[in-house]
């Protein structure tokens, strides 16, 4: 077999908002069945770059590929079809939907594509979702009435039971305890099993227990890509979170 | 939007009501047979307007259009080309449905309150239009279609569409067939898809559904619902005019829903015989009957602030579709 084929690759990719460049010029790989971070301060463009990939926005330039196909001009619910999920920052559920149904809707997408959807199909797949998050008990709960952290597991569950090769997390870890970072981590251990994983994070434990390679953004460049221990070690990127020289 | 649970008991519920329906034929004396036959139709276009408005949470105000469109559809062909009323039936719901499948194309790259401009403004064109035609349709004058011209052959037999039973029956039988037509689509995949659109489109988008097509869908389905009640209107009640392109009947067909119940099955037809029957009540009390029509939507607005079964929903039977 050749070099292996990234499953994601950005070729000079650009957005600018106006004057704004939010993401300029990135070179991007990332690679099969990989935990990946990006990390960076904030404004740094990480979540206008994975938007990018998932197709939430168009690029300004540039080119995305996914398994070697280029994506660029495919729309967002193509992609999606394609295997990319996006967990969103901010938590966007149906709060008015119970968590069963809020999943029910992920499972029943995947189903669409392969043709029929059947009740048992369905529940199954809804099953499968919650068991893995730890929601199972809580199918009828209304959606909107699960504690914070609870529907920041729902909104993994959405992404997972598309059952996709990249799960992008938006800053999955935001506003929960100790205890539930402990359990989002081994989840994410254990989804990347089989599939890729790329997350934006800001909890530097959990970043340094999960990741495999980081890449660091500022001001919409990537400033440096690496192992954990060469990130932590990389004066550069101590000096974009500091804020100017130390020594 | 529950999935599997209570499908029997709201099937049971629904065939009730209809059940009700075709029994009123019988026992209703004739002044209320001939209300409730309108009620009937108008409820078809209330329920074409709910699955865009209540369902998919798009607010529009140019229904008239499509309720319109069905009506000039079977009507003009009836009366300018002596097409048989089955034929013209059916070139009405066409009619609509085209239109609304270019009018949702248009106005569907907008949401919100301009989505609500630009369908009024295109039904304020669908109005114009038919007044500017007024060499065939006579404006608001409009074409009065003689008994004759509404005639069933049933294998050779003619039977008048002007008979107040074959009329009601007529009425009722659209009715139930976009009731239960509803409530199959409602508990579909593609009535929770809407249902979700509804709640956070942009969600939706991200978990792979293309939201334009299904929203494109809903708008051409309720635009066909509401041609049907317009055709069948002016067949079974013998006149087409500009009046029911007004603006008008853009804001009634809203109004039913509010009433009823928005997302709700049965609201339409609950809101539209609400109220047909308080104006048919207050105008005969006094001249200024609107007054008492709108102390009654604001009681209504107060005490049930969904509707009627949108509010009934709420407090005691979550399990209605």
């Amino acid at each position: 077999m050749a070099a292996m084929t990234p499953l994601i690759e950005t070729r000079g990719l650009t957005k600018h908002f106006g004057g704004l460049k939010a993401v300029d010029g990135v070179d991007f790989r990332l690679d099969k069945g990989e935990i990946r971070a990006v990390i960076g301060p904030n404004g740094a463009g990480k979540t206008t770059f994975v938007s990018l990939i998932c197709g939430r926005i168009q690029p300004s330039e540039g080119t995305i590929l996914l398994d070697g196909a280029d994506i660029t001009s495919m729309p967002a619910h193509k992609r999606v079809l394609a295997g990319i999920a996006y967990t969103f920052q901010i938590t966007s559920i149906f709060p008015k939907l119970t968590v069963y149904d809020n999943v029910a809707l992920s499972v029943q997408r995947r189903l669409l594509a392969k043709g029929r959807v059947t009740h048992g199909a369905l529940a199954s797949g809804v099953e499968e979702a919650l068991e893995r998050v730890g929601l199972a008990g809580r199918a009828e709960t209304l959606a909107g009435n699960l504690s914070y952290g609870h529907q920041r597991l729902l909104e993994v569950a959405m992404g997972l039971a598309l059952q996709p090769r990249l799960l992008i997390l938006d800053e999955p870890t935001q506003g929960l305890s100790d205890g539930e970072i402990e359990t989002f981590i081994a989840l994410v251990r254990e989804v990347a099993r089989d599939a890729t994983v790329m997350l934006i994070e800001h909890n530097m434990q959990v970043v340094m227990e999960l990741a495999q390679k980081i890449t660091v953004l500022s001001f919409g460049k990537i400033l440096a890509e690496g192992s954990p221990e060469e990130i932590r070690a990389n004066v550069a990127v101590q000096d974009a979170y500091l804020g100017g020289s130390h020594g | 939007m529950t999935m599997p649970r209570s499908t029997r008991k709201d099937i049971f519920l629904h065939l009730a009501v209809i059940a009700v329906l075709l029994a009123a034929n019988y026992v209703l004396p004739e002044y209320h047979r001939s209300v409730f036959s309108r009620v009937l139709v108008l409820a078809v276009f209330a329920m074409g307007y709910n699955l865009l408005f209540g369902y998919t949470g798009l607010l529009s105000l140019g229904h008239a259009m499509f309720f319109a469109a069905g009506m000039y559809g079977a009507g003009l062909p009836i009366y300018h080309l002596g097409w048989n009323v089955p034929v013209s039936f059916a070139s009405g719901i066409v009619s609509g449905a085209l239109l609304a499948l270019v009018i949702g194309l248009l106005a569907l790259r907008t949401t919100g309150v301009a989505f609500m401009i630009v369908t009024m403004m295109f039904a304020q064109v669908g109005y114009l239009t038919s007044l500017f035609f007024t060499t065939w349709t006579r404006g608001e004058e409009g074409l009065v279609l003689t008994p004759a011209m509404r005639t069933l052959d049933l294998g050779g037999t003619a039977i008048s569409l002007s008979e107040p039973s074959l009329r009601y029956l007529i009425g009722w039988a659209l009715f139930s067939i976009v009731l239960l037509l509803s409530l199959w689509l409602v508990r579909s995949p593609f009535g929770r898809t809407l249902v979700a659109i509804r709640e956070n489109e942009e969600r939706m988008r991200m978990l792979g559904y293309d939201t334009f097509r299904a929203k494109l869908s809903a708008v051409v389905l309720s635009g066909t619902f509401c041609a049907g009640a317009g055709a069948a209107y002016g067949i079974l009640f013998g006149y087409v005019g500009s009046g029911f392109a007004s603006i008008q009947y853009s804001i009634l067909p809203l109004l039913w829903v509010l009433a009823g119940g928005a997302a709700t099955t049965l609201g339409p037809l609950i809101g539209t015989f609400f109220m047909f029957y308080i104006i048919d009540y207050t105008s005969g009390l006094t001249s200024a009957y609107l007054l008492l029509v709108g102390v009654a939507l604001i009681l209504l607005i107060l005490f049930f602030p969904k509707g009627l079964l949108g509010t009934i929903r709420e407090r005691w039977a979550k399990w209605l579709p």
